[in-house]
């Protein structure tokens, strides 16, 4: 596939952006963890796609509610059990997957309530990462920038591992896409994925 | 409260967020009002407040609906040397969430209200007498129709929004159901989609303990020169206590004596029996137990989804209006959870709802608690639907 080389929109963050090339026009979409809306106002706006984010904090919530956003105060453990199954056509969870208590489940979870899921991540077999654990320090990154003791990652991954998982798991993956930090592509990273991707996002569907 | 006491005296002045000096109207509306109980008023009186101004194309009006013991003095002063501002003061007025420089916002007694309104004790045409228990028993529904027929008189084809707290936060449920076209937004605050046994349980004892003071004369005591104060004062206690957490309660009255020994009687010897005594007190000054029986019983019968096979989601696929849910943590009378099957039966219905849960102390009284975060989304939420009133006259 195709991806813009910066941000159609401007103030839409890159990896959104790419994302939302992704999912197609008119659809019922669930924002994990939405922050101040952005993705779910640009879709609307673009795409005419209608749907719900979930947002644990309150001034971000207050965000959302300003500008239309339909937010619903619920983290992803809670929160999902009150979705029915295939609600959704899409439901997207950017950037927090490494910080879930279990991140399995919650995508057995996103699986259920919707038809595909969109998933971001940091990749954890970057070089930089390996080449810091090598020098027997826990990694710091500008993906990953906390101590090891007040980080909120606590499940990390590599791109082996994910796809590992989704294998298990029998998720298929129906795109992929592996970008540096300024969310590039690069014949680095598709020789080497798991050495050069930075972040990773995956669109998957369960065979099930 | 977050309101301040207005400044007495000749040169007295309301605090510059207040709506200031108040005038009451009554309505009087002359068309018939069929009721779900079968029965139906010919004519009936509404008591309401206004603040703020309807604005040329009448498409800024904003309904309160109260809450059981509510009535249309949500907002400002009667009087210069009032003490204490309208019950939702700390909400409404200019800056405040509910803005009255953006909206005109109109506010009632209920029919079979106590102070004004058209309820037991009125007089019943037909008889000349004070209606009492002869007053017919109202639902949610009958209570939004009689809405209706004051929005009709003020020439407000629809609201902009719709705004209530707990039964207030149930009549807005309901007229998004039943009169989709009439509101564009529906505020529900600390409300349930209906009410659980444990709630009908307290509402039984409540009114037992009305029925059962000898002094209540079936509901005729006005005829005999008393009030049921004793009953009244008992189902008000009871009721304050499902209105406070736990927590709250212990913080603010621990379970110390007032005195340094027990007095080893029946006295009030604990703070909190103190509290609970005074409020229910005052209540019994200020309230009728004939519309304290209608009011308990109209939440029982409480239940949108009664009509559309026990589906809330079918009754609110009826529903057009954008709709903000707000539950407080603390709240046990109408926890969270019960606004949560509220949020998941719109998100069933594919309906546009935003729902906050906002982290509170008090209990199910923080509804009308000026809570920094509460205020802030429902302030977000209004604050574009006034932006909208300006840009889409309808």
């Amino acid at each position: 596939m195709t991806l813009p080389a910066t941000s159609a929109e401007g103030s839409l963050r890159p990896d959104l952006a790419v994302i939302s090339e992704w999912i197609e026009p008119g659809s019922r979409i669930l924002d994990i963890g939405c922050g101040d809306g952005d993705l779910l106002d640009h879709l609307a706006r673009t795409r005419h796609v209608r749907g719900y984010g979930l947002e644990i904090d309150p001034t971000k919530l207050s965000a959302c509610v300003a500008r239309g956003v339909n937010v619903i105060q619920a983290d992803v453990d809670s929160g999902l059990t009150d979705f029915e199954t295939d609600s959704f056509d899409y439901v997207v969870l950017t950037q927090t997957l490494q910080a879930l208590a279990r991140p399995d489940q919650a995508l057995t979870e996103i699986l259920r309530v919707g038809r595909r899921a969109i998933v971001t991540f940091p990749n954890f077999g970057h070089w930089r990462v390996r080449m810091q654990l090598l020098g027997g320090r826990m990694p710091k990154t500008a993906a990953l920038p906390d101590q090891w003791y007040d980080s909120p990652n606590i499940h990390l991954c590599t791109v082996n591992d994910f796809e590992a998982l989704c294998a298990a798991r029998h998720w298929t993956c129906l795109h992929r896409s592996l970008l540096d930090n300024a969310l590039r592509q690069g014949k680095r990273i598709r020789a080497w994925p798991n050495l050069f991707a930075e972040v990773a996002l995956y669109l998957l569907e369960d065979e099930a | 409260m977050g309101a301040t006491t207005p400044m007495t005296g000749p040169n007295a002045s309301f605090p510059p967020d207040s709506v200031g000096l108040v005038t009451p109207e009554r309505i009087k509306i002359n068309s018939p009002l069929k009721l779900d109980c079968g029965r139906s008023l010919p004519e009936y009186e509404l008591m309401i407040e206004t603040y703020g101004r309807l604005n040329a194309a009448r498409s800024n009006a904003v309904l309160i609906c109260h809450a059981l013991s509510g009535d249309h003095r949500a907002a400002g002063y009667h009087t210069v040397d009032q003490k204490k501002p309208g019950w939702w003061d700390n909400c409404i007025g200019p800056g405040k969430p509910i803005d009255t420089a953006k909206f005109f916002v109109v506010s009632l007694n209920n029919l079979g209200g106590c102070h004004g309104s058209t309820g037991p004790n009125t007089q019943n045409p037909e008889s000349g007498k004070l209606w009492g228990p002869d007053f017919p028993l109202l639902t949610v529904r009958d209570w939004v129709r009689s809405q209706v027929a004051l929005s009709d008189h003020l020439q407000i084809s629809q609201w902009a929004a719709a705004i209530g707290g707990s039964l207030g936060g149930m009549q807005v449920l309901q007229w998004s159901i039943d009169f989709p076209e009439r509101i564009r937004n529906a505020c529900v605050i600390a409300a349930a989609p209906k009410l659980s046994a444990q709630n009908i349980a307290f509402n039984e004892i409540a009114r037992q303990a009305i029925m059962s003071d000898p002094d209540f004369h079936g509901g005729h005591f006005y005829e005999h020169g008393v009030v049921p104060s004793r009953g009244l004062k008992l189902a008000r206690m009871l009721g304050h206590i499902t209105y406070l957490s736990d927590a709250a309660m212990r913080r603010r009255f621990g379970s110390e004596l007032r005195l340094a020994t027990p007095a080893f009687n029946f006295d009030a010897e604990f703070e909190v029996e103190n509290y609970l005594r005074h409020q229910g007190q005052s209540f019994v000054d200020r309230f009728d137990a004939n519309t304290y029986l209608l009011m308990t019983k109209a939440l029982d019968y409480f239940d949108p989804a009664r009509e559309f096979s026990d589906s809330l989601a079918d009754a609110l696929r009826r529903a057009r209006a954008h709709f903000l849910v707000i539950a407080f943590s603390s709240d046990w009378r109408f926890s969270p959870e019960r606004s949560r099957e509220i949020v998941k039966a719109l998100v069933q219905a594919d309906r546009n709802v935003s729902y906050a849960e906002i982290d509170s102390q008090l209990g199910h009284d923080d509804f009308l608690m000026p809570i920094p975060e509460y205020h802030k989304v429902l302030s977000n939420y209004l604050d574009r639907i006034a932006v909208q009133c300006k840009a889409t006259p309808s």
